[in-house]
């Protein structure tokens, strides 16, 4: 750990993935089953097609394993994980058709255990090494593009079509199109409303420490109120809304759907939203309090130029919470009939059906890490700016 | 008695502290001055080992400190550092406690000892045993950390710029304080400061340290009258000299019989106030008091004398 | 703070009086329930229900607690110190998996009912208390850590002693987010067919029932603002006789 360190040393962590690596490698990489709903049978990675098929893909994997082992150099670790997710796809891609063939017409394949611990090392060995790397906002930019755009570019391009979820996929594309969206107009649209609310409120609070004291509460009371009582709570709600304003209902406005699932996210998003609107605005320094104030700003003019921009990465980070929570609380929605991958999710459970809920949740999941990931940029930007204003 | 024999600290390529040899005799006050990144605070830590010394020892009445484990040989040696370091979460007399309850002293002894301390220091225990650190004035935090430091009547203390962080008539204060206590209880002390004032004012001998290197070890009025390079000039003043070396010398040592006109001085006051008194008020001699009634007089002259470089 | 205390009492009263006699709410509930259909959930009793509730988050929750705060201990020790931003990122990205999600995926490997649950409440219980437990054991006063070392405690004297007691209100917080989520989410693992109030919820969702979808609703979320209430009661305490 010294700077006279020269040769060659291992990384503790880069052992560790290692030993879990290689492990992984022993458990069942992938299933097989007569069907989409009975148990399949593991497959481990030599048996899952011809050795000529799998060679490349396992030597990618266990390279991978290996240059996540030195320590200090942080390129060859995240070349590694690289490669070593090269290495699953390409196992995934030659195994699922190998697999399938001969196997009967209704026959899936799917990643297993195995898959999935080393997807894990893999991801968090890429995560070590760019945490060693601490890489600018920009550079991370970078990076999540072209992470998002090779998984896109890798789905698109129908080699993983052989696999079941992929199967489950192809055989609801409109309806799971139809969910993306819907999942987005919860997420975001929710997002937007909490915002044009919470600002606002957020600001008012920040100056009448009464008004403050007493939504505060209300707020933190309605992020207790447990999320799927907060959906089935909204549907009454909205029904009577529909009922009773004439022209309520063509605006969509009803029991069940979309209308309570927006309103719940909607009312678990303020608290974030206002809660962080007024610690940043309270987190600009006394002095330049002080010195907005000596200089004879107005109160609008210290809270535009003063206040809200040493603020706004607080205030970011707000949306940032926002933001992840209701990607993950739409998926309730799919409960009461507010659409989103939930439906996917619940009618998985239903049927037991693992790939159908995993249609459901792993677009969630992906969303949600690359909304998490992207609004950490977007808040170290406005940090770098208002430090470098600050110099 | 505390030998430090070719002590040697290196971090990388870089030597902090660089073969330092001195005897600390026992009961004294010993300072170590230096600017900062002098390796005077590496060198008082490889004392009670929070460093590992590269090579070398120390070696406290005849024992070498790697012969016992590092966090029983600390136990032995009181330890107080700048901003205090007490624990926040403890109330004050917890906090004095804290080594004689690693020792395992019993409840009843450890109670007398924290409000003997705490009398030693004039803060009445009654009102402050079982106060919280952040309720305390700067100055009596300080002194807090300086008692826990006392706790187990250890033999020898460091102390790491420990009036560091007070204002200047607290640490004024802080070290009449230390001198009275040093006075009674007779402990062995060795003190690091970058204030060469602060070293005149405490220590029987200071240790000069530059650049890793201990470059003079000598009396107070050694190092002002004799520095031994250009560095230790520079860290006395070559302006002050004379002052410094006046402030070092009671009045009580140059007084003659008989009056002199005008306000009198303490006995144990040092000649750097009588000289003052004289120019401030005109005069050539003052006079000398103790307990109230006059004992004799300075003269001007004779200060002057002690003043004046004698090679 | 006595007309709190007397807040407190009430919903507290209410609360117990809903789990246990939840006859007298029927004229409450009422006009919410359809026109014949029943008022106050009997299929199951309310209170086993909530005890199975409070069993799962608090047994998921403990052994989170314990996890956690040992994954901490272990990597803000000097040999452990190379996992940290490791178990940093863990906490830090986990966090962003949807608790649902979390839940379902559990389902094909554990089955259905309590054992998923379980775990998805272990799992995303974990990281709050983990990321806070890391952020408290690393942002200690300087100064008290080094009289610590300096006074002659050990390593496990200064942990115990020291930096635990530091940490704990900043621990207390992680761990009162995560046994919060994990109330709410418990409910959630009714689709899975894990006992818990949620099954009052769904019922109310499946049959159009808004009085048992308002009872379920609230008895968690009376639980959830008691148990928030008394773990902020309890940080305060700490935070104000330690005075940090």
């Amino acid at each position: 750990m010294t700077q006279a360190h020269r040769r060659l040393a291992f990384s503790a962590t880069g052992v560790l993935f290692a030993i879990l690596g290689l492990g992984a490698l022993l458990v069942p990489f992938m299933t097989i089953a007569a069907n989409r709903i009975v148990e399949g049978d593991g497959m481990r990675i030599w048996n899952i097609a011809t050795p000529s098929a799998t060679l490349p893909g396992l030597a990618a994997v266990v390279a991978g394993l290996l240059l996540g082992l030195p320590d200090n150099m942080t390129r060859a670790r995240l070349a590694g994980a690289v490669m070593g997710l090269a290495g699953l796809v390409w196992l995934l891609v030659q195994g699922a058709p190998a697999l399938l063939e001969g196997a009967g017409a209704y026959a899936r394949v799917s990643p297993a255990t195995g898959f999935w611990c080393l997807l894990g090392v893999f991801l968090l060995l890429a995560a070590d090494a760019l945490a060693g790397m601490a890489p600018g906002p920009v550079m991370r930019a970078e990076l999540l593009a072209t992470a998002v755009g090779v998984l896109a570019a890798v789905l698109w391009s129908g080699a993983l079509s052989d696999l079941s979820i992929m199967q489950e996929y192809a055989s609801r594309r409109d309806a799971f199109l139809a969910a993306t969206w819907q999942h987005l107009g919860l997420a975001f649209g929710s997002l937007a409303a909490a915002a044009a609310l919470g600002f606002p409120l957020g600001i008012l609070c920040h100056h009448q420490i009464k008004l403050r004291s007493m939504t505060m509460p209300v707020l933190s009371f309605l992020q207790t109120i447990p999320s799927l009582a907060m959906f089935g709570l909204m549907i009454p709600v909205l029904a009577w809304v529909g009922a009773t304003f004439p022209g309520a209902q063509a605006l969509g406005i009803a029991g069940i759907g979309f209308a309570p699932a927006f309103l719940a996210l909607v009312l678990y998003a303020l608290l974030p939203v206002v809660g962080n609107t007024v610690a940043g605005l309270a987190a600009a320094p006394q002095a330049a309090r002080d010195a907005a104030l000596g200089m004879g700003m107005t109160p609008r003019q210290r809270l535009w130029r003063v206040e809200l921009p040493l603020g706004l990465p607080i205030i970011l980070t707000g949306l940032r919470i926002v933001l992840v929570q209701n990607i993950g609380l739409a998926v309730i929605a799919g409960l009461i009939g507010g659409g989103g991958y939930g439906t996917f999710v619940f009618q998985g459970l239903n049927q037991t059906a693992t790939d159908l809920i995993l249609l459901g949740t792993l677009p969630t999941v992906a969303l949600a890490l690359t909304a998490a990931i992207f609004m950490n940029i977007f808040v170290d930007l406005t940090r770098t700016s208002t430090d470098a204003r600050n110099d | 008695m505390i030998e430090i024999k070719g002590l040697t600290k290196m971090y990388g390529d870089v030597k902090a502290v660089d073969d330092v040899t001195m005897t600390v005799e026992t009961g004294t006050i010993t300072v170590i001055v230096g600017t900062s990144g002098s390796g005077k605070t590496t060198l008082l830590r490889m004392v009670n080992r929070l460093e590992e010394p590269t090579s070398g020892e120390v070696r406290i009445n005849g024992t070498s400190t790697l012969s016992v484990q590092p966090h029983i040989l600390r136990r032995r040696i009181g330890y107080a550092i700048q901003g205090h370091g007490l624990f926040p979460h403890h109330t004050v007399a917890r906090n004095i406690a804290a080594v004689p309850n690693l020792l395992n002293w019993p409840r009843d002894k450890i109670a007398a000892r924290v409000d003997e301390l705490l009398e030693l220091f004039s803060m009445d225990p009654v009102q402050f045993r079982d106060r919280y650190p952040a309720d305390l004035s700067g100055g009596q935090q300080q002194r807090v950390g300086v008692a826990r430091a006392l706790a187990s009547r250890p033999d020898l203390m460091l102390m790491d710029e420990p009036f560091g962080a007070l204002d200047p008539i607290i640490r004024a204060r802080a070290q009449d304080d230390l001198r009275r206590i040093h006075t009674k209880l007779g402990s062995t002390i060795m003190l690091v400061t970058h204030d060469m004032d602060e070293a005149i004012r405490l220590a029987d001998k200071i240790a000069v340290m530059d650049a890793g290197r201990l470059v003079q070890y000598g009396t107070p009025a050694e190092i002002i009258t004799h520095p031994a390079t250009d560095f230790v000039a520079d860290m006395v003043g070559d302006v002050e000299r004379p002052l410094r070396l006046l402030s070092l010398i009671p009045v009580s040592q140059i007084m003659v019989d008989g009056p002199a006109e005008g306000a009198a001085i303490a006995a144990d006051a040092s000649l750097r106030d009588a000289l003052s008194a004289c120019l401030w008020t005109g005069r050539t001699a003052v006079p000398v008091e103790r307990g109230g009634g006059p004992i004799g007089h300075v003269t001007l002259d004779a200060i002057r004398a002690c003043a004046e470089f004698q090679p | 703070m006595r007309a709190a205390n007397a807040l407190r009492l009430t919903v507290l009263v209410l609360l117990v009086a809903l789990v246990m006699r939840p006859k007298w709410f029927e004229v409450a509930f009422a006009p919410l329930a359809p026109v014949g259909g029943p008022v106050m959930y009997e299929r199951t009793s309310l209170l086993s229900l909530s005890l199975n509730h409070l069993y799962l988050v608090i047994a998921a929750s403990g052994a989170a607690t314990l996890v956690a705060v040992a994954l901490a201990i272990l990597v803000t020790r000097p040999f452990g110190v190379a996992f940290r931003p490791l178990a940093r990122s863990i906490a830090n990205m986990g966090q962003t998996f949807p608790p649902v999600a979390v839940l379902a995926l559990a389902v094909p490997s554990l089955g259905f009912g309590s054992g998923p649950t379980l775990v998805a409440l272990f799992l995303y219980g974990l990281l709050p208390i983990l990321e806070n437990a890391i952020t408290g054991l690393t942002n200690l006063p300087p100064a008290a850590m080094e009289a610590a070392r300096g006074i002659g405690m050990s390593r496990w004297q200064s942990l115990t002693r020291v930096e635990i007691p530091l940490a704990l209100p900043v621990i207390l917080t992680g761990i009162r987010l995560s046994v919060v989520i994990a109330l709410g989410t418990a409910t959630i693992g009714s689709t899975v067919a894990a006992r818990t109030l949620g099954e009052v919820i769904i019922a109310g969702l499946l049959t159009n029932n808004t009085a048992f979808v308002l009872q379920g609703g609230l008895i968690v979320g009376l639980f959830a603002v008691l148990i928030y209430d008394a773990m902020v009661q309890i940080e305060a305490r700490l935070l104000h006789g330690a005075r940090i």
